[in-house]
């Protein structure tokens, strides 16, 4: 390992709601994530009185009440780390600083909302002032028609098809691969819906090159996970999912996506090699990644920002079934924001965290020992975690 | 189309800089902010200079040519404001200055956008999102023309 001394964290609980589309549901952002909270302190085998630090969603809930409800009387470290969809694993990245610092020595993080029955993703972006460069977006992108995350990204994926040769049908590798992974997952809305790729091409246009089925789905649902110190983990007595390394990082400009130097520079391009270069692996290593699949390009984009593949060769990456599982590196194995639910990105670690621990039933990756976690948020924020089983 | 969702302009008012721009726009100029310092020009606006963390600053005249980007046709609105106006393209232009500008396109069936196909500044008013003049596109009379290598 790049630095033995370092002390490491485990992820010691995971907990998730159901996953739903019930237009009568009576969930709140809160009551979701408290669920999925006390599932996670009690899969880690702690009681609430251990928790001692709490790093929820900006916007979905907040500190104070999310431990008020749950009974924490010992916290002592609250932050929320403001990346958007990269914020789960940012905040995982934080955890991990504050436990080696002696901050806390077990931190809550929750996310989650009812993002179907009450207020749709697609209604929280109307007023620009809830936007990452709020003050731009009102300014220079609204006048125009630009308001909205799939029309923001997809000039990104236009640019990439233009400049690569990005193809249609890649975009719809990556759908149909979350579709099938998700026919595997008891918990994945998409489940008993497959698809294929006349279905992907036969979708209606939404904003080209995305049509409905490139775009992640809007659901009910909340997870949480919990994570402590490494000696702490050993006498959990549970399987151990150490985080080897995790780093965030933001493009330049941040809060502007069409003025970057190069448009597809973003968070993560520089956040893996940081994250890889600590934990002392090789992409060669993985036997599965996790990869925020807001969109199906911003996957593919992702692929190369990661470093999987030299930029522009994302697309070829997912063809032919390599990104599936029994493929090369299966990605998303319970079917992502595509077709599992959209839970802000905290879905893809709770299953990282499943397969490392050998609990993935079908979709499990035979002798899954390193896998890779990425966030993506607002104008490009990137996040990412490499977790190994201990 | 009539906006029956148009967003009124005393709801809207800039926060930042966009008052200042687009008076100019509304006399028929497109000027980006310039920095005095390095002579840096900077789109969006912004209140230093991120490249010499000056203030002062000069609203300067560009060309209004540059070169169409990259782009989005939106087939579905995603906000009220613009449903009348589907299908429309969300155009990025580079302009010849340097930066990238977001607009859209005038006399431009959505068939004909090309990358990288040049593009001159024209001047329109839109009520969607405010009551202002905004800077648009029209393809350059006589520009070159080539298929966009990129499949789709
Ligand atoms: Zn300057």
């Amino acid at each position: 390992m790049a630095d033995p001394g370092r002390k490491r964290a485990c992820i010691v609980g995971i907990g998730e709601t159901k996953y739903g589309r019930d237009k009568g549901a009576a969930h709140t952002n809160l009551g979701l994530q408290l669920e999925a909270s006390i599932k996670a302190i009690s899969d880690a085998g702690l009681t609430r009185r251990d928790i001692d630090g709490v790093m929820p969603f900006q916007g979905l809930a907040n500190a104070e009440e999310i431990v008020a409800n749950l009974g924490c009387d010992k916290v002592r470290f609250a932050a929320t780390v403001a990346m958007g969809g990269a914020s789960p694993v940012g905040s995982l990245a934080l955890a991990a600083d504050v436990l080696a610092a002696g901050r806390a020595n077990a931190i809550l993080i929750p996310a989650g909302w009812a993002a179907f029955s009450g207020p749709r993703t697609r209604e929280l972006v109307l007023d620009p002032a809830r936007l990452p460069g709020g003050v731009i977006a009102n300014d220079y992108y609204f006048p125009h028609g630009y308001t909205a995350p799939m029309q923001w990204y997809a000039v990104m994926a236009q640019r990439h098809m233009y400049e690569f040769g990005t193809k249609r049908e890649h975009l719809g590798a990556v759908a149909v691969a979350m579709r099938k992974h998700a026919q595997l997952n008891p918990n994945a809305v998409m489940r008993g819906r497959p698809m294929t790729m006349a279905d992907y091409l036969a979708s209606p246009m939404l904003a080209d090159p995305y049509k409905m089925l490139d775009c992640c789905i809007e659901t009910d649902g909340a997870a949480a996970f919990v994570v402590t110190t490494e000696e702490r983990a050993r006498d959990l007595g549970k399987p151990i999912v150490r985080v080897e390394a995790a780093a965030a990082a933001q493009p330049h400009p941040a809060d502007e996506i069409t003025n970057r130097k190069n448009i597809f520079e973003t968070g993560l391009g520089r956040a893996a090699p940081e994250a890889f270069g600590r934990a002392g692996v090789r992409h060669a290593d993985l036997d599965f990644a996790m990869i925020y699949d807001c969109f199906t390009f911003e996957l593919i984009h992702q692929i190369e920002e990661l470093g999987l593949c030299k930029r522009g060769e994302g697309g070829p990456f997912v063809e032919g079934g390599r990104i599936e599982l029994g493929g090369e590196l299966p990605i998303n194995t319970h079917g992502g924001l595509l077709s599992e639910a959209h839970v802000v990105g905290m879905n893809h670690v709770v299953e990282a965290v499943r397969q490392l621990r050998g609990d993935c039933g079908a979709r499990q990756v035979a002798n899954a020992e390193l896998g890779v976690v990425t966030g993506w948020g607002d104008f490009g924020d990137g996040s990412v975690a490499i977790l190994a089983r201990g | 189309m009539a906006s029956l969702t148009a967003v009124g302009a005393d709801e809207i008012g800039s926060k930042g800089t966009g008052d200042e721009f687009y008076a100019w726009c509304a006399r028929g100029e497109l000027r980006l902010r310039r920095c005095n310092a390095c002579r840096e020009w900077c789109h969006v606006p912004r209140v230093t200079c991120p490249d010499c963390a000056s203030t002062d600053w000069t609203w300067e005249p560009v060309k209004g040519t540059g070169r169409l980007y990259t782009w989005t046709v939106v087939h579905r609105a995603m906000h009220p404001a613009f449903m009348g106006d589907v299908p429309y393209a969300v155009v990025v232009v580079e302009l010849d200055e340097g930066p990238r500008i977001v607009s859209g396109m005038v006399d431009c069936p959505i068939e004909a956008l090309e990358m990288e196909m040049p593009v001159e500044v024209v001047f329109e008013r839109s009520d969607r999102w405010g009551d202002r003049v905004l800077p648009r596109f029209r393809r350059t009379a006589g520009g070159p023309s080539g298929k966009a290598k990129g499949a789709r």
